[in-house]
């Protein structure tokens, strides 16, 4: 079981450095789906016995962060008519750098962090920093709103990762508003990228400097 | 059951509105709700009811000292809104205005929230719910500033999130069964896992502060206040931001239980005299008399988490400094929109001289400015002077000279840009525009009438309200 989990989160990890790595918008979208469709499937094999509940979970987090949160994306980058970020902020050789060190520094905070018996072992906690990490990485260090919005959706699924530590604990009710707030959250953004490309004629956040001291 | 009517009657309106086919009728679902909820929330305010209704919502202590004020003042607004929406005909309202209610049902559940995660849902949805009402004036300006909203919202709450989460763990940890309800949180106490609350302050701190816009994630306040509507931009200065006020006093409470209550205030103290530092210093430069306002606000908030810091009688003069912090903001927040409107400007190279063009909401706006810098006889006098008072006898004497200080810049800063705004010549265009905008009744009273119940808090503090005030501070200190 946990051998299971642990492979699902190495791959969420590294799905996070491709994210960093990549400058095609399009691949961004695919990597932060594909991590979101890993991540969905997480509660699956963790679970002793499968409650009707979790898997109900399960199924919504795959269908959001799978299938309609990028088809949202996708729809907005082809208005937008780009694809690819340019000239990022931070490179993308120095934030795979970046990433990566990120990564060896989860493992090791993880490891320096109390721990609950039956987590000692696990990589979740690690994962789960480390994928927080790179999607802060991306928020700062890319110019491109689609690419900040990946970011974003990356940030949230370390976030989801360190809540699968609390699964057996937290209510799916509660989990589910989480998940419902989090697409209306994308949603929303995905529309004000689509305005933003309209007004300004460009998705490039750079330009939005009109508001300043 | 009748707390649960707080959430629910805005919400239905929200969607009876969504539904209405008029235009011009619509508008007037935002008062009726609105004084529904009022008298709703008042009645409670006085009647307090017994038990919470639910584990996980309720109207316990602490929501009945704050709400009441978010309450009055979204009924001000919306009686405001009628007449502002009627001006702005050309905009089609539908979304505006349930977006409107929306809010305030949700701000309501985030007041009532005694479950973290439900707190989390709430906050982040009332978040959401507010970004169609921040680009109703359409410009690249405002999707400029509703964009810097989402993404710095949006990290600030996420790192909520994780920080809800980490409080969960530090109660596995502890051995507890990770209940994510306050009254449970706070019950195991000690038996919570140390580091893990800190890490958890620390994350919560830093995602409802940006909510709350604590200093130095405030970056997102200025745009968006500068670029919403006026009666947009009061909600958000008054009662967004008590929704994380309370949020984080909530928090502070289970990590004063937890036995890590010092270091809770001592950050809350260093990031409410940051908070001032930076406003102040904002203010002395600042040349946009909406974005003033959102410096304004960052002061406020940090008055607000300096007296938290204090405890006991600083944290009841907190409470007080909320309900005028709703009242004065909300007051300064609508005269100048009439201002905006009726000069077409927004900094004090483009506007002067509104005394000639509008003089009743130059007067207004000027008498908001004392009042919002606690000039005595207003509210927020009072309740910083206890808040200093609470800060002296606590032997934070620096802290509150250095509050002094700040507050003294602030007061600089303000006055200089509404004096500028109001006295001097008017420029031409201005005067053309003016003569446009009438100033009637429905959009002077609003503001009048919150400047009046800042007088009235000040002079006369209900019984009823320093009691409410006391009993959440019983709330938020008994030590179990």
């Amino acid at each position: 079981m946990s051998g299971a989990l642990d492979l699902l989160t190495g791959l969420a990890m590294g799905l996070s450095l491709v994210a960093l790595g990549t400058s095609r918008l399009p691949s961004l979208i695919r990597v932060a789906a594909l991590q979101g469709v890993v991540l969905g499937t997480m509660p699956l094999v963790m679970e002793h016995d499968l409650r009707a509940m979790v898997v109900v979970v399960a199924l919504a987090t795959v269908v959001m962060k799978g299938v309609v949160i990028p088809v949202l994306l996708r729809r907005a980058m082809r208005t937008a008519n780009i694809d690819r970020d340019m000239d990022p902020l931070i490179g993308f050789l120095p934030s795979l750098l970046l990433g990566a060190a990120g990564l060896i520094g989860a493992v090791l905070l993880a490891r320096w962090l109390p721990l609950l018996p039956e987590h000692h072992e696990s990589l979740l906690v690690a994962g789960s920093i480390s994928t927080v990490f790179s999607g802060l990485l991306l928020l700062i260090g890319r110019s491109k709103a689609i690419s900040q919005v990946c970011g974003y959706l990356i940030l949230e699924n370390g976030i989801y990762m360190f809540g699968l530590l609390l699964i057996s604990s937290t209510p799916l009710l509660v989990e589910g508003g989480i998940l419902l707030d989090l697409t209306v959250a994308v949603f929303v953004t995905g529309i004000i990228v689509d305005r933003i490309q309209r007004a300004f004629d460009s998705l490039d956040t750079r330009k939005l400097t009109v508001l300043r001291e | 059951m009748k707390e649960s009517l707080l959430i629910l009657v805005p919400l239905v309106a929200a969607g009876a509105a969504a539904l209405w086919p008029h235009d011009r009728t619509r508008p007037w679902f935002l008062p009726a709700a609105g004084l529904a909820h009022s008298l709703l929330a008042l009645w409670l305010l006085v009647h307090p009811p017994g038990a919470p209704w639910h584990p996980w919502l309720g109207y316990d202590p602490l929501t009945r000292a704050v709400l009441p004020a978010v309450s009055l003042l979204f009924l001000v607004c919306a009686a405001y809104g009628v007449s502002y929406l009627r001006l702005r005909a050309e905009r089609p309202n539908r979304v505006f205005v349930a977006a409107f209610l929306a809010a305030l049902g949700l701000m309501s559940a985030a007041h009532m929230a005694r479950h973290l995660g439900v707190l989390w849902i709430a906050t982040e949805a009332v978040t959401l719910s507010s970004v169609p009402l921040l680009h109703f004036n359409n410009t690249p300006r405002a999707f400029e500033a509703t964009w810097k909203y989402l993404l710095v919202g949006g990290t600030g709450i996420a790192l909520s999130l994780l920080g809800s989460f980490c409080l969960g763990y530090a109660s596995l940890h502890g051995g507890g069964a990770g209940d994510l309800t306050f009254a449970a949180l706070a019950a195991q106490g000690a038996g919570l896992s140390r580091p893990w609350v800190l890490i958890a302050w620390v994350l919560l701190l830093v995602g409802y502060g940006t909510k709350m816009g604590l200093a130095p994630m405030h970056t997102w306040k200025p745009d968006a206040y500068g670029e919403a509507p006026g009666i947009v931009g009061a909600m958000l200065a008054g009662g967004v931001t008590t929704v994380a006020f309370t949020a984080i006093l909530r928090v502070r409470a289970v990590v004063d239980a937890a036995g890590a209550g010092v270091v809770a205030d001592r950050t809350l103290l260093a990031a409410g005299l940051f908070s001032m530092l930076v406003a102040a210093l904002f203010l002395l430069s600042a040349r946009d008399f909406k974005r003033m306002l959102a410096y304004s606000s960052v002061e406020h908030m940090g008055i607000l988490s300096f007296g938290a810091a204090l405890g006991g009688a600083g944290l009841w003069a907190a409470f007080f400094h909320v309900w005028n912090n709703s009242m004065t903001k909300g007051a300064l927040f609508l005269s100048a929109g009439n201002i905006r409107r009726a000069s077409g400007g927004r900094t004090i190279d483009e506007v002067g001289g509104m005394s000639v063009v509008t003089p009743r909401s130059s007067a207004l706006f000027m008498t908001a400015l004392f009042a919002v810098t606690a000039c005595p006889p207003f509210g927020p006098f009072f309740s910083e002077l206890l808040i200093l008072r609470a800060a002296f006898s606590t032997a934070h004497g620096w802290s509150a000279a250095f509050m002094l200080v700040c507050l003294l810049l602030a007061f600089l800063g303000l006055s200089r840009v509404v004096f500028a705004v109001v006295y001097g010549r008017p420029p031409r265009a201005a005067r053309d525009l003016g003569r446009r905008f009438k100033e009637t009744l429905p959009v002077l009273v609003p503001p009048l009438v919150l400047l009046v119940l800042a007088l009235w808090l000040g002079l006369a503090t209900p019984d009823v309200l320093r009691e409410a005030w006391s009993s959440a501070v019983g709330q938020l200190t008994s030590t179990p």
